[in-house]
């Protein structure tokens, strides 16, 4: 079980939290093209590597919050709020690294 | 010669109890300490089981939780548990054990016969006849193999044990207490850091309870354990566990361990749980996992009497047993030969040490030659004869070039084998720690880590004692932070390790295809089986390991592991680094399944959600069903009534006089805020500017695909503050979707979101005497037809009690829903129901809501909608707001793929036959012939008998339905002629909508 550290209440255990899968998708207006569009629904990086993702606290404060997690080994890089650019972690690291 | 194989003045058992258990029917005795494996060791017997395949009688083959053979089951009835190994199982007064996998009896057994078959069971068995004629597996070989082979069996009773589950932090963990894990947690926990030591054996010590050699600080090594051991109780923040397994590694050092508190006691303290599930979440971890002596593969290795050697001082040392009177050892490292002295000096004759090496030559060696024991280097067993018991072997010798030359066979009764010793990686690899290959020692070794977790001892490869204390004492103290002092102690006597093991199948002289020789004893894989893999193109070790199922039975592989690596990888002329090892999956250890589920069983397997009115409904004769994790009533039989003529007068009631139902679970948030209108515009595909404080709009949510989420009635209670009512079970997600959008797309608005599922019970008062029977009870509020018309809201007093009032319906009847706080409820109710007495008021359930607002053709997401359904698809186009710059689902709308004219519709079905209730999910096509496969034009989603119109009626979704009203389609069924259906309008009862407005 995950250990996450929520900005606002410190760290506890994953059953605590909800996925909100990648962050930083920005969503777009409706007068973006129909391709625009699908590629905000559908597509995504899937990383190996370093992830930006979102999580709620949802059994906790309820506040979403971002995270950097190396997805080949789970270690946390950085928990950061809402709104807040990606830390300046590791960007995305070649594959096995 | 004595026929008892217990010694006195050896062994750690407690002489001055003797205990009497039952095996297989007959009394066995031993003393406390004893497991039921050096309990029946000492009586002479090996034969404890029956292999898994083949039948072949097996003994144990080790001292501890790696037992691969000597399977038993323990204990009667319901409290039976199947294949718990021998050699950990506590004997008690009164203890019950039974042998497995035999017919009828383990020492006459039938299933022997798959021993002759094994030419025909070869490696991939099961995959290969797989592909043989289907009915041949299920009516053939399937049963046949079933009965045959196998392990214990499960009891069929519920668990009447209780078990616990425990959560811990601690800043450093140690799993294993042997001499490293001793020496770890002592330097972890004199810097006063939170310590936990866990062991899975009874006792602390590990391999130095069976070590009478070697001295620590001038004392021996078991005195020395038992001192540590005070030290370490006197220590507050050092705990203790003796019987307790790390069996998981978990991410961020979450480790899962199985404590066994019950099982060896005769009689269990009450209310104390069989075993507890502690979940440790540790700073640190040490794995102090230790190593385990590998058996040698030749023919016969997996008869009765054949042991690894450490086993048999173990079984010395620690249980005062012999394990036979005459012994060969057969050995590619030196430890055998501290082992073979030992047991010459308790009484056993050793007839000769068989060494693989050509110059066996450490000081051991030396001192065995100094005793009298006849060393054969050079040389390896061919094979091994006996059945019951091995009797004989064959000692042959090996030249340099690997060719094995005529032996002659000596007589025994045992024959102790070591092959060296694999390190235990398991908790490393669940770890995701990597492994690096050492070429001197010839086994794969812990390596980096993504957790803050370290090995040390030999599950590192650090073998030598003096090495292995301070190896442990350095990771304990450097896991507490690296501040303290580092114990330090002396080892006076020790065997310095030989460099040497062996891994693979022995060499032998002619061709092994006909010759057992077993590398996984538990899933009963031989030699040729993982050649036979190899040259059938299978070179990845994890397919090897599928094919022939090595390392896949409950002992993980422990003893087989890399003896089947070294045979591929001779096999392939690949280094064993570029074959690679496979995955150690927890558990360590198999762990009971109760201890897994804890109290999460019975009434505490989930939370119960009662309604307000539950009780009331009990009370009523209601019968129940569950939606999600809520208790609701279905509906309200009286005598002699089944479900379907209880529902039939609960729906004419309601459309007579009235009906009153619980409708407290539906899902309720709060929308709170300057911006809360705006936040509604953005969210739901209806427009909210325009709706009027104290009215109420049918709202729908999708999700940015366009497809519909859920639905339900809103109501403005203030300009700033909205009562957003939701399906039953889409509270939960509605108000996830809400938190999400706000708080991460719209951080522009001011808006709160509450959960009020909870805070409001709901009555639904339904039915045209509805107004007469409410209007009395509400404190002086005007509710008449002009003062609260349909979809209005009014917030008042109900006999003193905060109200907010809907006039809403979900039957298509005047109705009301009255809101009040959940706890006061049932007052209200009792009211409510008093009140309507003389008028029928009749109480009704989810089935009969069902079937009204069917009746009337509203839907229920998630039962006409499937997540692919637009809000135009089932017939609510209508609430898309043409007007709103944007909201979720927006673009996705105007997709002309989401608006074909072609897609699934939501319709109304009539069958020809008004008595035959279609089946939902239903499939229904074009033609009354039409063969699968077909393509269906649609399928049926709900399905009712309608008393309102005295006929079946059926909602359908149906491709282009809305375009085909009036069309014949046909519903297939298995056992009979296609059911013939018209399309309708889904409204079937009061159409126009007049009685909502009464
Ligand atoms: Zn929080």
């Amino acid at each position: 079980m995950l250990l996450i550290e929520c900005p606002y209440c410190g760290p506890r255990a994953e059953i605590e939290f909800s996925y909100g899968g990648e962050a930083h998708i920005d969503r777009p207006g409706p007068e973006v093209s129909e391709e625009e569009w699908a590629s905000f629904l559908y597509l995504r990086e899937n990383t190996k590597g370093v992830l930006a993702e979102r999580w709620r606290h949802a059994h906790g404060c309820g506040r979403f919050f971002n995270a950097l997690r190396d997805t080949r080994t789970d270690e946390f890089k950085a928990f950061y709020e809402m709104g807040e650019k990606r830390p300046d972690a590791e960007k995305k690291e070649g594959e096995g690294a | 010669m004595s026929k008892t194989f217990r010694l006195s003045g050896y062994g750690r058992v407690d002489r001055s109890r003797p205990v009497t258990f039952l095996f297989d029917g007959k009394p066995v005795k031993g003393y406390a300490g004893d497991t039921v494996a050096s309990a029946l060791l000492a009586d002479g017997r090996h034969l404890m089981g029956r292999s898994f395949k083949y039948h072949r009688p097996r003994g144990p083959v080790s001292a501890g939780s790696d037992e691969p053979n000597a399977l038993i089951g323990v204990g009667e009835g319901a409290r039976h548990t199947p294949n718990l190994r021998a050699t950990q199982v506590e004997v008690h007064e009164g203890l019950v054990a039974i042998s497995q996998n035999r017919l009828p009896s383990l020492r006459f057994d039938v299933g022997i016969v798959n021993t002759l078959a094994s030419p025909f069971l070869p490696a991939g068995f099961y995959y290969k006849t797989f592909m043989w004629p289907h009915g041949f597996w299920d009516k053939v070989y399937e049963p046949l193999i079933r009965r045959a082979s196998g392990l214990g069996k499960a009891p069929t009773a519920p668990d009447p044990d209780e078990y616990g589950l425990h959560y811990a932090h601690c800043d450093v963990l140690v799993a294993g207490a042997g001499p490293a894990g001793l020496a770890a947690a002592l330097a972890a926990g004199k810097t006063g850091v939170r310590v936990i030591l866990c062991d899975e054996n009874p006792e602390f010590g590990g391999a130095l309870l069976s070590d009478s050699h070697s001295l620590i600080d001038g004392v021996a090594a078991a005195q020395w354990v038992a001192r540590t051991v005070a030290e370490l109780e006197k220590l507050p923040n050092v705990q203790l566990l003796t019987r307790c397994s790390a069996f998981n590694y978990g991410p961020h050092n979450m480790v899962a361990l199985n404590q066994r508190l019950t099982d060896h006691l005769a009689s269990a303290p009450v209310g104390m749980p069989r075993e507890r599930i502690w979940q440790v979440r540790a700073k640190e971890v040490v794995l102090a996992a230790g190593s385990l002596e590998r058996p040698l593969v030749f023919e016969g290795n997996d008869r009765p009497g054949i042991l690894l050697a450490s086993a048999a001082r173990t079984y010395l040392q620690r249980y005062g047993v012999l394990c036979g009177r005459k012994a060969v050892v057969m050995t590619a490292d030196d430890a055998a030969y501290r082992v073979a002295i030992e047991m010459a000096e308790a009484g056993l004759k050793i007839v000769a040490v068989a060494d693989l090496r050509a110059n066996p030559d450490s000081a051991v060696v030396a001192e065995a030659r100094a005793r009298g024991i006849k060393v054969l280097p050079s040389t390896t067993i061919q094979r091994a004869h006996g059945h019951y018991r091995v009797g004989a072997v064959e000692l042959a010798p090996v030249s340099a070039d690997g060719a094995v030359g005529k032996g002659r066979t000596v007589s025994c009764d045992l024959v102790l084998m070591s092959g060296g010793f694999t390190p235990s990686l398991h908790l490393h690899c669940q770890a995701r720690g990597a492994l690096t290959y050492d070429d001197k020692l010839g086994v794969y070794l812990p390596g980096d880590s993504v957790e803050h977790v370290r090995s040390a001892g030999s599950c590192r490869g650090v073998y030598a004692l003096d090495a292995v204390l301070r190896d442990g004492a350095e990771a304990g103290l450097n896991a507490a932070g690296g501040e303290g002092d580092l114990p330090v102690w002396t080892v006076t006597r020790q065997d310095q390790p030989g460099e040497g093991g062996f891994a693979g199948a022995l060499p032998r002289r002619g061709p092994g295809h006909l010759a057992l020789a077993f590398v996984d004893f538990q899933n009963d894989v031989t030699a040729k089986d993982v050649k036979l893999a190899v040259r059938e193109g299978f070179q990845s070790i994890e397919h090897v390991k599928r094919y022939t199922t090595t390392g896949m039975a409950t002992d993980q592989g422990k003893s087989s592991n890399v003896n089947a690596l070294a045979i591929v990888s001779k096999t392939l002329q690949r280094a064993p680094q570029k074959v690679g090892l496979t995955t150690y999956r927890p558990p360590y250890t198999p762990v009971t399944f109760g201890a897994f589920a804890s109290h999460a069983r019975g009434d505490q397997f989930d939370p119960l959600r009662l309604a307000p009115a539950d009780g009331w409904a009990r009370a009523h004769g209601a019968v129940f069903e569950d939606v999600g994790l809520w208790r609701r009533a279905r509906y309200f039989p009286r005598a002699g009534e089944d479900m379907l003529a209880a529902v039939t007068r609960e729906c004419r009631m309601v459309r007579k006089t009235a009906g009153i139902f619980d409708a407290s679970t539906l899902g309720k948030i709060e929308v709170v805020g300057p911006d809360a209108a705006e936040f509604m515009n953005r969210f739901y595909i209806n427009g909210w500017t325009k709706l009027g404080v104290g009215k109420c709009r049918y709202g729908l949510v999708c999700r940015d695909n366009g497809f519909v989420y859920d639905d339900g009635v809103v109501g403005r209670v203030a300009k700033d503050r909205f009562h957003v009512t939701t399906t039953t079970g889409g509270a939960a997600g509605v108000l996830n979707m809400m938190e999400d959008y706000l708080q991460t797309e719209w951080a522009d608005l001011d808006v709160w979101l509450t959960s009020i599922t909870e805070e409001w019970g709901v009555i639904a008062l339904q039915g045209p005497k509805a107004r007469e029977i409410l209007a009395p009870l509400v404190d002086g509020l005007d509710i008449s037809a002009e003062a609260m018309p349909h979809m209005f809201l009014k917030e008042g007093t109900i006999g003193g009690i905060p109200m907010r009032l809907f006039r809403v319906s979900f039957t298509g009847e005047l109705g009301y829903e009255i809101n009040v706080p959940s706890g006061r409820m049932r007052e209200v109710w009792d009211r409510v129901w008093a009140a309507g007495q003389p008028h029928g008021l009749t109480p009704y359930g989810t089935e009969s809501m069902h079937v009204l607002r069917a009746e009337k053709g509203y839907l229920i997401v998630g039962q006409e909608t499937d997540g692919t359904a637009t809000p135009g698809d089932v017939g609510c186009g209508w609430a898309i707001s043409k007007i709103k710059p944007d909201f979720i689902g927006k673009k996705a709308l105007a997709l002309p793929a989401l608006n074909a004219p072609d897609r699934l519709q939501m319709v109304g079905v009539l069958t020809d036959d008004p008595h035959y209730v279609l089946e939902e999910g239903m499939q229904l096509v074009a033609a009354p012939q039409m063969q699968a496969p077909a393509s269906a034009d649609g399928h049926i989603t709900s399905s009712y008998f309608s008393p309102a119109l005295n006929r079946s009626i059926a909602i359908a979704m149906v491709k282009g339905g809305r375009s085909r009203m009036g069309a014949t389609l046909y519903a297939p069924r298995l056992d009979a002629a296609a059911v013939r259906v018209t399309l309708v309008d889904p409204v079937f009862y009061d159409p126009e909508g007049a009685r909502v407005n009464g």
